[in-house]
């Protein structure tokens, strides 16, 4: 892997229908990496690889390869191949047909020659039928499929497509191989086999390689770098290991893996306060007294005798789940739930001491402490969030600008949408020990932040409404 | 009489009820019919002879005219499909396409009869003559919408992904519909062929009417035969008609193996 950069995203924004899915991204991909996007469905990753391949054209921003401008450039002209998610193999094409398809179309150098005015100009030939054999075998060879070069497409079986699939992408000797979930269609066996079977690839052939996938263990194993992405924003972009071990956000600690997330107060410099304890941690830098999230692996907390000195937390077990090579321990500290992995067996009931290193406490600032909409009243004692007339007790005149308060646990979901004063749709739901804490997007694209007891599938549409007496309004300054 | 009134009291509204009526109908208006032309091809003076199919293939006019309509169904067939593929492939472009197709189907409500003498009229009044160019122009109006139609269903039934792929793989405009489209559409334009060259051989008014019986196709001449009394010879012809239908519903289901299901016609 050398160090050049290959693919540059400069702040690349797209919008379908005045509906934003990439919202100004910018990063880069070097030589040779192995790249994943990674992200729930609808988060924008299959719209950047899409970007990428020149089947979408980015609303706004650039997209450079070697350095190249590409954004306009129609996918034909541009030297990355694609393995879609279905592999959208030609049907009516045999299998060798299907990998010869993009070397048929081809044009490549074949020295120059000078006009009678002295004038040179490049020559182009096509491959001969002799090499487009020779290629098409060697690619099939790759790929485990010598033998099935007359076969139809319709015959072969899903891992087998995939390999056609890929064969066919990678023949064309393309800069960058992008893959759009090339995996999702299999069965988890078939799945294992073809990650490896794919890592291999990429080193064989040490081309760039751009994957798409919302399977967080597959990123993980597979990558040298991983994108994450949520709602069309990237949250982190950093090799597995990091993406694991220091998550930049609660988003990413959810979605990577099982993680305990509490609200917690940053005390003073080393010193956190969360679950009704105060601990000593390795950060510093933030505000007295500062709201915070405070992340805790389970497979980094160990379970102590209760007396032991060293234990941070005492809790009870309520549940203990014997796993193969460790046990999953539920417990409860001061009214939170702590999730554990460790190898001592305890009993439901068994009163535990828990040590957490300083170092394996991961400390983040808060995205948002407050919900904050600038917005105008409506009338006396109304105010407009939302496009919603939301009543409040403020009698500043209609039309004056305001900017309204509204704390996370004061907002109400409605499981109907029309009991609600405004309608959403729940995005994310994280689950802080004690309570969740849910994001619902709004139909003009306002996050709120929501703590509630209830637990809300993402993707439901609620209804929201805030009590008149919990909405802060305060004038803007005229 | 026991057992029949048994079975009145045993009557129950199944779901093969619902299928007696046109069961009925089926063996009245195309079983009964073609059984007798099978048997009427066979016959004349009374005896079984196959006098019928020697008058047919030892008359120059009638192997003629039979020739004659091939080739303009054939000329009909290739006009409607350099029409109807652009029509059909442009009109799959946009998401407003139910409308379009309604505009390009709307025509065919109107009675046939009426659309051919209006479009006689329309020539007349042009002052243009009537000939071999107002018959195909006649059929080429009259069928256009049986070739837009199979295309467009199988075009709308092919899914983006695979133009995606040509045009990934180096495929430039042109190339992804001549490789991919194309072929993969194959389906769409067999079924639109036949569905516009069997009639175009049948069919007798368009001839007759936009000619001024100038031109006498193969339906006009099976009319004439059964018209003059002539119920062999027409028979004769009718079954060939019949081949004809067998052989192009042959080709349909060989191009249709693959995607079964998907074509509208």
């Amino acid at each position: 892997m050398t160090n050049q950069t290959i693919i540059e995203f400069r702040n690349v924004s797209k919008t379908y229908n005045e509906k934003p899915v990439v919202k100004n991204i910018s990063f880069s991909i070097k030589q040779g990496e192995f790249v994943t996007l990674l992200g729930p469905s609808g988060c924008g990753k299959t719209t950047t690889l899409r970007m990428l391949a020149g089947l979408e054209t980015p609303t706004e921003g650039k997209i450079f390869i070697n350095g190249k401008d590409y954004t306009d450039t129609p996918p034909h002209k541009r030297p990355v191949n694609t393995v879609f998610q279905r592999y959208a193999l030609f049907p009516h094409l045999n299998v060798f047909n299907n990998v010869a398809f993009g070397l048929k179309l081809k044009k490549i150098p074949d020295g120059t020659y000078t006009d009678k005015k002295g004038r040179t100009f490049e020559k182009f030939r096509k491959y001969s039928k002799e090499e487009i054999r020779e290629k098409v075998h060697a690619a099939l060879k790759m790929v485990d499929l010598e033998d099935y070069e007359q076969r139809n497409v319709n015959s072969l079986s899903g891992g087998q497509m995939q390999r056609v699939a890929i064969a066919r992408a990678l023949v064309n000797e393309p800069k960058v191989l992008l893959l759009d979930e090339p995996l999702g269609a299999l069965d988890l066996k078939m799945r294992k086999d073809m990650q490896i079977e794919l890592m291999n690839m990429h080193k064989k052939v040490g081309i760039t390689f751009v994957y798409v996938t919302h399977d967080q263990e597959e990123a993980l194993t597979m990558s040298d770098t991983i994108v994450v992405m949520r709602d069309g924003v990237i949250q982190q972009i950093a090799s597995p290991q990091k993406i694991y071990d220091e998550p930049a956000n609660v988003f990413v600690a959810d979605f990577i893996g099982e993680s305990n997330i509490y609200s917690g107060i940053m005390l003073e410099d080393f010193k956190v306060e969360f679950c009704g304890a105060v601990l000593e941690c390795v950060d510093k830098g933030f505000k007295k007294n500062e709201p915070i999230d405070v992340i805790i692996r389970p497979e980094d907390i160990y379970i102590l005798p209760k007396d032991n000195p060293a234990a941070v937390l005492r809790g009870t077990v309520i549940s203990s789940v014997f796993k193969g090579d460790h046990y999953q321990i539920t417990a409860i500290v001061n009214g939170n739930e702590i999730l554990i992995h460790d190898n001592v067996e305890c009993k439901e009931g068994d009163e535990i001491g828990l040590f957490i290193k300083p170092f394996d406490l991961h400390i983040m600032q808060k995205p948002r402490i407050i919900n904050e909409i600038i917005t105008e009243m409506w009338d006396k004692n109304v105010v407009e969030i939302c496009d919603g007339r939301f009543p409040c007790n403020c009698d500043f005149e209609s039309g004056t600008p305001v900017k309204v308060s509204i704390k996370f646990g004061d907002v109400i979901i409605h499981d109907n949408e029309s009991d609600g004063i405004i309608g959403g749709e729940v995005i994310s739901s994280i689950y802080k020990g004690s309570y969740y804490q849910c994001i619902v997007k709004t139909d003009n694209y306002y996050n709120f932040f929501v703590d509630t007891q209830d637990e809300w599938l993402k993707g439901d549409r609620v209804g929201i409404s805030v009590a008149p007496e919990n909405i802060q309004v305060e004038r803007l300054g005229e | 009489m026991k057992k029949a009134i048994d079975r009145i009291k045993n009557f129950r509204i199944t779901r093969r009820v619902f299928a007696y009526p046109y069961i009925l109908f089926l063996v009245l208006f195309v079983v009964v019919p073609l059984a007798m032309i099978s048997v009427n091809a066979f016959i004349a003076g009374g005896k079984i002879t196959l006098t019928n199919f020697a008058e047919f293939f030892g008359s120059a006019t009638g192997l003629r005219v039979l020739g004659d309509s091939i080739l303009i169904g054939l000329i009909t067939c290739a006009i409607c499909l350099l029409l109807g593929y652009p029509v059909a492939y442009i009109l799959n472009k946009y998401s407003s396409s139910k409308i379009l197709v309604l505009l390009f189907i709307l025509p065919m409500w109107v009675n046939f009869l009426i659309r051919t003498l209006a479009t006689k009229s329309l020539f007349l009044m042009l002052g243009l003559p009537l000939g071999l160019g107002s018959v195909l122009f006649g059929m080429v109006y009259n069928y256009l919408p049986f070739m837009i139609l199979p295309i467009h269903t199988t075009l709308s039934g092919l899914g983006k992904e695979y133009a995606e792929a040509a045009a990934d793989l180096g495929a430039d405009n042109i190339t992804v519909i001549l490789k991919t489209i194309l072929p993969l559409s194959l389906p769409g334009i067999i079924s639109g062929i036949t569905m516009v060259f069997i009639p175009t051989i049948s069919t007798y008014a368009i001839s007759q009417l936009l000619s001024n019986g100038t031109i006498y196709l193969f339906g006009d001449s099976i009319n004439t035969k059964f018209a003059n009394g002539l119920y062999g010879v027409g028979s004769v012809m009718s079954l060939i008609m019949l081949v004809l239908v067998v052989i192009s519903n042959i080709f349909i289901s060989k191009y249709n193996k693959g995607n079964s299901g998907r074509t509208l016609w």
